[in-house]
């Protein structure tokens, strides 16, 4: 599978409490999620963000609370995937829980600039660049039978609930 | 040779693993709170489950908005209510009881040698217990809630030793503090970090506590530190005690050396003695939090405040009942009130910036929590500057940065 998309970049550290901020979690209205997502950053985001654009980052990506809000305010966006040099944990299991496409690749931030369009080659675990192709680690089994399910909801319908 | 973290796994699993393995655990016991709640209900609602795996394994804590704080909270939090009545879940515990890392331990629902599984990133504080403590999303807590289980990549164990007598107004908190700063954010990603050596051995089990709370602030799976008398007495009963015999790396730390640190905006690592950062001017003071709201830590910032009047907003919030209703038996609330303190609800109160005390444009905070981010406590241009208790309290006596010790008699 091969997904493609523009670049939208941020720096090392993005912590959900810039994602999502606290004030919003408490919504009975969870469209009011993607509205404000990366706002802690850049309050224009949402308004700027399009269907299957991708966000580039630097290292420890999604830090700090484990609110899943976080997750599902940047997949509502619309957002394709995040490529981060790495992650912060809890986000990781959150996002693949979800289905939300997260690959960490070395090498990813000093390789793009915000407005590039980039390709990611799942099947043969490589990133298209403007400066060159990048390759990154394939997700271990459990993960990718989570992702390709969908998230980890489906998943559970489809292996846990069937026994 | 293994880890303690290795050595529980292989126990609860029946089988030798080791770091690198991906196993699927049982959970022993599981917690989530009143801001996770709502979103781990959905999920079951769309996994179609309509029991939990077993409610006695399960406690949840309304912490996060108590009392809540708008219409929405109020209505979330009844959803969650509902559930727990629903699903007739007894380890309820409802608004002003206390923050859940608090509450879990505090009522002995955990024992050394558990794997225990939070919806909270600060999960990993009940690492100080012996157990294993991760904190997960809504999501993995949902599929717990079903099934008792999760899966989980077995985490490295980076050694932190630390030797040496703390000094005088030195706490758990500066050592953690210059912790991070050596670990980095990021610095123990998917690891895990057990502290041992003899400041360790010495300490309360709320010092501990302070310790294994901000290991999620270097990216970590959760800590660890080697259960002994205290714990026991503390939890009000026995667990399986592991030790462990290796580990991936050693970090060696004289405690003797350390100042009283402070971590400034807007990264946890951002660490700098007091020394260099005195005299920057707060307009609040909030000592309370899952890192520093214990009854030791008041009683500290007690004794600093005894007889003083704060400059500035001072709020403290008790981290759970327990701690409140020996604050007041003590007389530690009188002088407290008289300081010019106020006394929040025990909970979460301004840790998170929702309520009880949210900064406004450009405010300035000294806090005893574990986070200073951008707009963690309120306003974007707020800023959050972590500290002991024992540095938040001068603080509040002179309205600016202060270091504690000279107010240490
Ligand atoms: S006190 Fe703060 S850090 Fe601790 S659980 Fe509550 S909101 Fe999270």
């Amino acid at each position: 599978m091969i997904v493609k998309g523009r670049v939208w970049k941020f720096g090392d550290d993005i912590n959900t409490d810039v994602i999502i901020p606290a004030k919003y979690l408490r919504s009975i209205d969870k469209s009011i999620w993607p509205k404000h997502v990366m706002e802690g950053i850049d309050p224009t985001f949402s308004s700027k963000v399009k269907p299957g654009d991708i966000i580039v980052a630097g290292k420890n990506f999604g830090c700090g609370s484990s609110r899943e809000q976080a997750v599902l305010a940047i997949k509502w966006a619309g957002i394709a995937a995040v490529v981060a040099e790495s992650f912060a944990r809890i986000f990781f299991r959150n996002g693949i829980n979800n289905g939300l496409l997260l690959i960490e690749c070395k090498g990813i931030y000093n390789s793009v600039d915000e407005g590039d369009i980039i390709e990611i080659d799942l099947d043969k675990g490589i990133i298209k660049t403007k400066k060159g192709d990048l390759s990154f680690k394939p997700l271990p089994p459990i993960l990718q039978e989570i992702l390709n399910s969908g998230g980890l909801v489906e998943y559970y319908k489809k292996k846990v609930k069937k026994h | 040779m293994s880890t303690a973290i290795e050595k529980i796994l292989s126990y609860s699993i029946g089988k030798n693993i080791s770091a690198g393995d991906f196993v699927e655990v049982n959970i022993d016991f599981a917690y989530f709170h009143d801001g996770s709640g709502p979103l781990i209900i959905d999920v079951l609602k769309e996994m179609e489950v309509s029991n939990i795996f077993d409610k006695s394994k399960v406690a949840v804590i309304f912490d996060h908005s108590a009392p809540p704080y708008n219409d929405q909270s109020a209505t979330l939090q009844s959803k969650v209510r509902k559930f727990v009545i629903e699903q007739k879940i007894e380890k309820f515990h409802d608004i002003g009881e206390g923050i859940c890392h608090q509450v879990v331990p505090e009522k002995g629902y955990i024992a050394p040698g558990m794997i225990i599984a939070g919806a909270d990133s600060h999960t990993c504080t009940l690492g100080a217990f012996g157990a294993i403590a991760i904190g997960m999303g809504a999501t993995d807590m949902a599929y717990i809630l079903a099934t008792g289980k999760t899966w989980l990549k077995v985490p490295e164990t980076i050694g932190v030793e630390c030797n040496g007598k703390l000094k005088e107004g030195v706490t758990s908190k500066d050592l953690i503090l210059e912790i991070v700063k050596i670990i980095g954010t990021d610095g123990a990603n998917y690891k895990v970090l057990e502290f041992f050596g003899d400041t360790i051995k010495n300490m309360s089990i709320s010092s501990r506590m302070t310790m294994t709370n901000m290991a999620i602030e270097m990216g970590a799976k959760t800590a660890f530190i080697e259960p002994d008398e205290k714990t026991i007495e503390f939890l009000g009963r026995n667990g399986k005690k592991f030790k462990s015999d290796s580990f991936t790396e050693v970090i060696s730390i004289d405690s003797s050396s350390i100042d009283p640190k402070v971590a400034c905006p807007n990264n946890v690592s951002n660490v700098k003695s007091v020394s260099e950062v005195e005299g920057i001017e707060v307009d609040q003071v909030f000592i309370g939090s899952c890192t520093n709201g214990r009854y030791e830590d008041i009683y500290e910032a007690a004794r600093i405040l005894k007889g003083k009047k704060a400059r500035v907003k001072l709020i403290v919030v008790p981290a759970s009942k327990s701690i409140l209703i020996r604050m007041i038996k003590d007389g530690i609330i009188d002088i407290l009130l008289e300081a010019g303190a106020v006394i929040g609800v025990p909970g979460c109160g301004p840790c998170l910036g929702v309520h009880m005390g949210v900064l406004g444009e450009n405010e300035v905070c000294i806090s005893t929590s574990n986070r200073n981010f951008i707009g963690r406590m309120g306003a974007k241009t707020s800023k959050v500057y972590l500290a002991s208790p024992l540095t938040a309290a001068a603080s509040a006596i002179e309205g600016k940065i202060t270091d504690p010790r000279k107010y240490i008699k």
